[in-house]
């Protein structure tokens, strides 16, 4: 079930192989921009918020358009925009030391704001400012604020510090929510909040969420169906961007539960941009995100070699829903709070270390990959020691390879496939002499 | 015979050793990394075949006994006089292109002039080489750009000047060709070469001479042996482009762990301070990579870093750990930073710091980042190898004596004079697994 | 008091200061610690904890700032990759060579993803200590932020008490009230004299001085401020032709002290900053009457120092506070020292400069490590600007 796209660049077209489901997904995000960049025509207002943390159920009880500034830098690292963005920021006074995500959005803004589809992205009517696993939001939002002059909803979500859930924590998310996120929300949009449109929204992600967890699980098979990282981004789009709680991701995540179980039935691997990858020599997990200024080649370096990523953390950036959480219903806004609090970024650092420890054992992983990325300290700082841990505790080796989200600068292919290739090397010179011994 | 090759490409230099079927070392070949891989591949390899050739006539000498103990003096001998006729060739082929040059507008009204220049350029190469090889005489490097580059542009200022020439066109002509000869592996069949070395070699010593109805069967009989290129493993960290297919290529790590492994079979945990990179590599019992790190991102702390600062004091990178084993107030240098360190560098200066203690203070500060990526490799196990080209430097071993000591307590510290061959030896043994298909041969 | 209780001189105080500072194994805190059983210190770092709290227990609170440019990091760099900043990878080295092993406790105070990192790798790597990442509320309405933030004291007290064995009583609390409330109190007058004469309490002094209150007890620091200005005032000193101005840079890294020196001998008296912005975190005095963690939370709330860690709600207020503080010490610019790869203090920095456009304050801006090393270009770039400043105001 695959479809041959051909790329619309202007260089010698080379065919990339999709899943149908990534047709689909494709049109459901175009159909997205052309909602937002039609926004002032139609008069929908517009919310803007981060991915981890996302309230999306809740956006749509008052009509308002998502728009994700993190979805639009990694669109415009995809694209080849993103390093004249953040050169441009860094032009308008940004040091080179932070965040590119903020300098590719705060670049993009002052080259005119263009979204993918090439027309204008509106001025967002509200910042949601979900302040959940990373402080950098913080500072984003209040770049933004200064900019649009636009109101601004401080939703902050406690990290974990103990790797619990206290009390406290989500009677103040709670109360948040109710006594200031809700009546801003209400009165920016002129709707009135009906908690009924919230817990039928709930109920649509909970459906959706259901399937998604089948799709990554199916990764503990072998060969796995699908690649849990580079695939994985693309399986994540729709439910950490803004399509939770529709009937879209509903439908979206049945069909590729469907796609992928086709695939496990036929014994294949993923579908990778060069077609079916034939072989599976090395699985792996990967901590970190991804690069997506060189996402294909970087890529590419994995099923050259038949490695495949059975799991991921960033896969749980925007929710972890692998150890049972869904969305409830019955309690909408507890709910809410629980979804922010639980995200991989605001875990501590124990919990992200038996994360990966539990990936690393029940898929069966030959080792744990950091791909640590320069722009975010929210995952990167402390890797090292997560690396150590998860080695001790698996006895798997583990690999580090440095790159950044969308600066182009910070890519060194040769650099990196060195140590992956030094990487699966060892992998399979440990074997083999596992299998003398 | 079989033999087994392992190349390793470096970022400067590219090695080839050449190993028996007893995974012995009989040859090994150094030379400059071009732009053109294919050929610094060639010429390594063409180097460890000639050593190699040497090695077998010690085996056959040494067996024959005739030279008695006089067979060291002759291999060195053999081997100055093949590095001559290799030398001559290569000037040869360097005249020949050069002269080749000679062409266009630009020689239009010197073109008789440049060709006689050029003659007598190469003359005197000629003249003076012989004197390059003699026992004892010292060459700052065997490769054949260096030696004949600096001379080169002796010679042509003269004459340009005697004849009234524009140097700039010899010097013109020379740079133009210099990387055309680089590029071409050298020509002929290397057996012709060693006969006539033997025969150089004959001629000057008469004690050699009169052995020579002894010398020259062994001699003959050596020469016959097929030496025949087995399985080659290729490595580096040019490897992205190493010409040969993907079963003859193994990881520098791998390569690097195996081969200090080879030298020092107790070998745990490895250090490798290159010029790109540092490594901490832990292997185990049999040589098998249990674990590595690299150095991240940030370059600061490799040998490049000593580079910069010799620029910027002015002096010749061997002299810094010299200089640095002088202090005993060693600075705290702060950064490591290449970016920073020439600044760094003059303000210390600046406020009367001594050059010495300064030194000190910095290569301290390039073994403690090499320490931080061992620590993030495992830590150090009992033995412990040192290897490249940081490990030639006095003040650097010195300092990571003392931390090894002081976070690991008394750990074998091992450092091989060749340890620049590390990574191909590691390479050969690979391609001898591979061909008797023994096991972490890692075919992959 | 006009005079210096036991009558030393500024020399004598602030090297007592120097040491305590120059001490990278706490010797000071370990001798409090040994000089009665049962005694415990928690350390915490920056930007702010309620101290109070650790004083009620009857422990004592110890800041932990990093390294320093005279530490040599061995073990920490092996942790952190070389994009991130300095403060974590010292701090990591004090834990692991056993220069904080009779700490009981330690907090990781909410500023960044690194420090927040922290305290979870803490956690690891130190089992026995007790580890809490110290959470602050970002909403600032007393019924949401204020009450999370009680609950959150809270917690703290119970596992403090926990920790000495017997619970920590609400007039254990007002009594630390009382006592930082002094202490605050001094700091501010330190600050309004300084401001008024910077050639008698140089920077450099003033730093070492505050930064001596966190590694002694409060009451001791309190008694060494009220010496140091006095000596101060006793003393007359060379004043120069120096403009003035405001240092501003988050802090959470320090920068070394040889910055801090190099301003002024560039030509520019430091009149306020946020350097250790823990001493003087609460504006104004905590009320004693009345339940202690909810006068705590309420200060917290309404009358607490703006950092980049700490979200400001209204657009119009965002950066005023260093407007006012210019105002209120007379300065004529402000210096951004910013460390390396702070996300927070870097990213806010754009937003603070248009402030300081807008009213037109002249500032500049650089980086550094708590090791720089050459001070060669800060002295440059603070020198012109001094020089600039006294031509702009020459004009």
């Amino acid at each position: 079930m695959t479809t041959k796209i051909v790329t619309s660049k202007s260089a010698p077209a080379k065919e990339v192989e999709k899943d149908a489901s990534m047709v689909k997904q494709k049109e459901m995000m175009a159909a997205h921009y052309d909602r937002l960049t039609s926004a002032p025509e139609t008069g929908e207002k517009v919310c803007a918020t981060f991915v981890p943390g996302n309230l999306n159920e809740l956006i749509m009880c008052f009509g308002l358009v998502n728009n994700l500034p993190e979805v639009n830098a990694i669109q415009n690292g995809l694209r080849r925009q993103s390093g004249s963005y953040v050169l441009e920021a860094e032009k308008i006074g940004h040091s080179e030391d932070v965040c590119t995500y903020v300098k590719s959005d705060v670049g993009m803004m002052a080259k005119g704001n263009i979204a993918p589809n090439g027309k204008k992205f509106p001025n967002p009517d509200v910042l949601l400012l979900s302040y959940t696993g990373c402080f950098t939001f913080m500072k984003w939002f209040e770049l933004l604020r200064e900019q649009y002059k636009c109101e601004t909803i401080m939703l902050h979500t406690p990290y974990m510090g103990d790797g619990k859930i206290t009390k406290n924590m989500i009677e103040y998310m709670v109360k948040q929510l109710k006594d200031d996120v809700i009546p801003t929300l209400e009165r920016i949009s002129g709707v009135k909040f009906d908690i009924d449109r919230l817990r039928e929204n709930l109920r649509k992600s909970t459906r959706a969420e259901d399937d998604l967890v089948r799709v990554l699980q199916s990764a503990k098979n072998k060969p796995s169906p699908i690649d849990g990282y580079f695939g994985g981004i693309y399986y994540i789009g729709p439910i950490f961007g803004a399509f939770r709680g529709t009937d879209d991701a509903i439908d979206y995540y049945r069909f590729l539960r469907a796609e992928v179980e086709e695939r496990l039935a036929a014994g294949k691997g993923p579908v990778t941009p060069d077609g079916d990858m034939p072989k599976e020599r090395y699985r792996l997990v990967v901590e970190g995100p991804p690069n997506y200024t060189h996402f294909r080649q970087f890529w590419k370096m994995f099923y050259d070699e038949g490695a495949v990523v059975v799991a991921s953390s960033y896969s749980k950036v925007g929710g972890v829903y692998d150890f049972g959480f869904r969305h409830d219903p019955d309690k909408p806004l507890e709910t809410l709070a629980e979804y922010c609090l639980g995200v991989y970024t605001n875990r501590n650092l124990p919990q992200r270390i038996d994360m990966l420890t539990n990936y690393v054992n029940e898929y069966e992983a030959d080792g744990l990959l950091i791909n640590s990325i320069k722009s975010c300290n929210s995952f990167s700082a402390g890797q090292l020691l997560i690396m150590r841990e998860v080695e001790k505790r698996t006895g798997k080796p583990a690999a580090f390879v440095e790159s950044d989200l969308v600066d182009p600068r910070y890519f060194s292919a040769a650099n990196i496939k060195n140590r992956l290739e030094s990487y699966f090397q060892m992998i399979e010179q440990k074997r083999a002499s596992a299998r003398a011994a | 015979m079989k033999t087994f090759v392992g190349i390793d490409l470096g970022s400067t230099t590219t090695k080839a050793v050449l190993l028996d079927e007893d995974s012995q070392i009989i040859g090994r070949g150094i030379t400059n990394s071009r732009s053109n891989y294919g050929t610094a591949v060639r010429v390594a390899s063409q180097e460890a075949v000639i050593d190699a050739r040497s090695t077998l006539f010690r085996r056959a000498l040494t067996e024959d006994g005739g030279l008695g103990t006089n067979v060291e003096n002759f291999l060195s001998s053999l081997d100055r006089a093949v590095r001559l006729e290799q030398f001559l060739e290569q000037l040869d082929d360097l005249e020949e292109t050069c002269s080749g040059q000679v062409k266009g507008e630009r020689f239009a009204k010197v073109e008789a002039g440049v060709r006689e220049a050029l003659v007598e350029v190469f003359r005197r190469l000629r003249e003076e080489a012989p004197a390059l090889y003699a026992p004892g005489s010292k060459r700052k490097s065997d490769f054949f750009r260096d030696i004949a580059g600096s001379r080169y542009h002796t010679f042509a200022e003269d004459i340009a000047r005697d004849a009234g020439l524009p140097y700039d066109l010899l010097l013109n002509v020379y740079d133009k060709s210099i990387i055309e000869v680089e590029n071409r592996p050298p020509a002929g069949d290397p057996r012709d070469k060693f006969r006539r070395a033997l025969a150089r070699v004959m001629e000057e010593d008469a004690s050699f001479k009169s052995n020579a109805s002894d010398l020259l069967p062994i001699f003959e009989r050596t020469l016959a042996i097929e030496l025949d290129e087995t399985y080659l493993v290729g490595t580096g960290y040019g490897r992205v482009t190493l010409p040969f297919s993907k079963e003859h290529i193994r990881s520098e790590i791998l390569c690097h762990g195996l081969g200090a492994h080879m030298m020092y079979p107790k070998t745990r945990t490895v250090l490798d301070i290159g010029g790109q990179d540092t490594k901490g590599i832990q292997v185990d019992p049999s040589g098998i990579v249990e674990n590595f790190q690299m150095n991240d991102r940030c370059a600061a702390g490799c040998g490049r870093y000593l580079g910069y600062i010799a620029d910027e004091m002015n002096m010749g990178l061997h002299e810094l750990g010299p200089l640095a084993m002088k202090s005993d107030r060693p600075a705290r240098i702060n950064s490591t930073c290449t970016v920073f360190a020439g600044a760094e560098l003059r303000d210390r200066l600046s406020l009367g710091e001594k050059r010495e203690d300064i030194l000190a203070g910095l290569h301290r500060a390039i073994i403690l980042r090499a320490i931080s990526i061992i620590s993030r490799s495992g830590g150090v196990t009992d033995e412990f190898t040192f290897t490249g080209g940081v490990a030639k430097n006095e003040a650097a071993v010195r300092e990571l004596r003392k931390l090894i000591k002081e976070n690991y307590g008394d750990v074998t510290i091992n450092i091989n004079p060749d340890s620049i061959y590390t990574g191909a030896l590691g390479g050969a043994e690979f391609a001898r697994r591979a061909h008797f298909s023994e096991p972490d041969g890692s075919n992959a | 008091m006009a005079t210096s209780l036991n009558g030393s001189k500024t020399t004598d105080i602030v090297g007592r200061a120097q040491a305590l500072f120059d001490d990278l194994s706490f010797e000071a805190a370990r001798q409090w610690k040994a000089a009665q059983p049962g005694r415990k210190v928690v350390g915490y770092m920056p930007i702010y904890v309620p101290r109070e709290l650790i004083h009620a227990a009857g422990f004592l609170p110890l800041g932990v700032l990093g390294g320093g440019d005279q530490l040599e990091v061995i073990h920490g760099d092996a942790y952190y990759q070389s994009y991130i900043c300095r403060i974590p990878r010292s701090t990591i080295e004090l834990g692991v060579s056993g220069r904080l092993d009779f700490v009981d406790g330690m907090l990781f105070p909410s500023i960044c993803d690194v420090i927040r990192n922290l305290s979870g790798m803490w956690k690891m790597m130190f089992p026995n200590v007790y580890v809490r990442y110290f959470d602050v509320p970002q909403n600032y309405r007393d019924e949401i932020g204020g009450n999370y933030y009680v609950n959150e004291l809270a917690e703290l007290l119970h596992d403090l008490g926990e920790l000495r064995g017997k619970p920590v009583t609400d007039d254990d609390l007002r009594h630390s009230i009382a006592v930082y409330n002094e202490n605050r109190r001094l700091v501010r007058d330190l600050y309004t004299y300084r401001a008024q004469y910077p050639w008698q309490a140089p920077a450099p002094e003033v730093y070492l001085i505050l930064r001596a209150g966190l590694v002694l007890p409060v009451e001791e620091h309190s008694q060494m401020i009220r010496d140091y200005l006095a000596a101060a005032r006793d003393e007359e000193r060379a004043r120069r032709d120096n403009c003035r101005v405001v240092l501003t840079g988050v802090f959470c890294e320090q920068p070394p002290l040889n910055l801090i020196k190099s301003l002024e001998l560039a030509g520019c008296y430091v009149v306020d900053d946020d350097l250790l912005l823990v001493t003087r975190w609460l504006t104004g005095d905590v009320p004693i009457e009345g339940p202690p963690l909810q006068n705590l939370a309420h200060a917290f709330l309404h009358h607490s120092e703006s950092t980049a860690a700490k979200y400001e709600p209204d657009l119009k207020e965002k950066g005023q506070h260093l407007v006012r503080a210019v105002r209120r010490s007379g300065a004529e610019g402000v210096i951004f020292a910013c460390p390396s790869f702070c996300d927070p203090a870097l990213l806010d920095r754009p937003m603070l400069q248009h402030v300081l456009k807008d009213a037109d304050i002249p500032f500049i801006a650089f980086k550094y490590a708590e090791n720089s090393g050459q001070m060669q270009p800060i002295r440059e770039q603070a020198g012109t600007f001094a020089d600039s400043i006294k031509l702009w105001s020459g004009t």
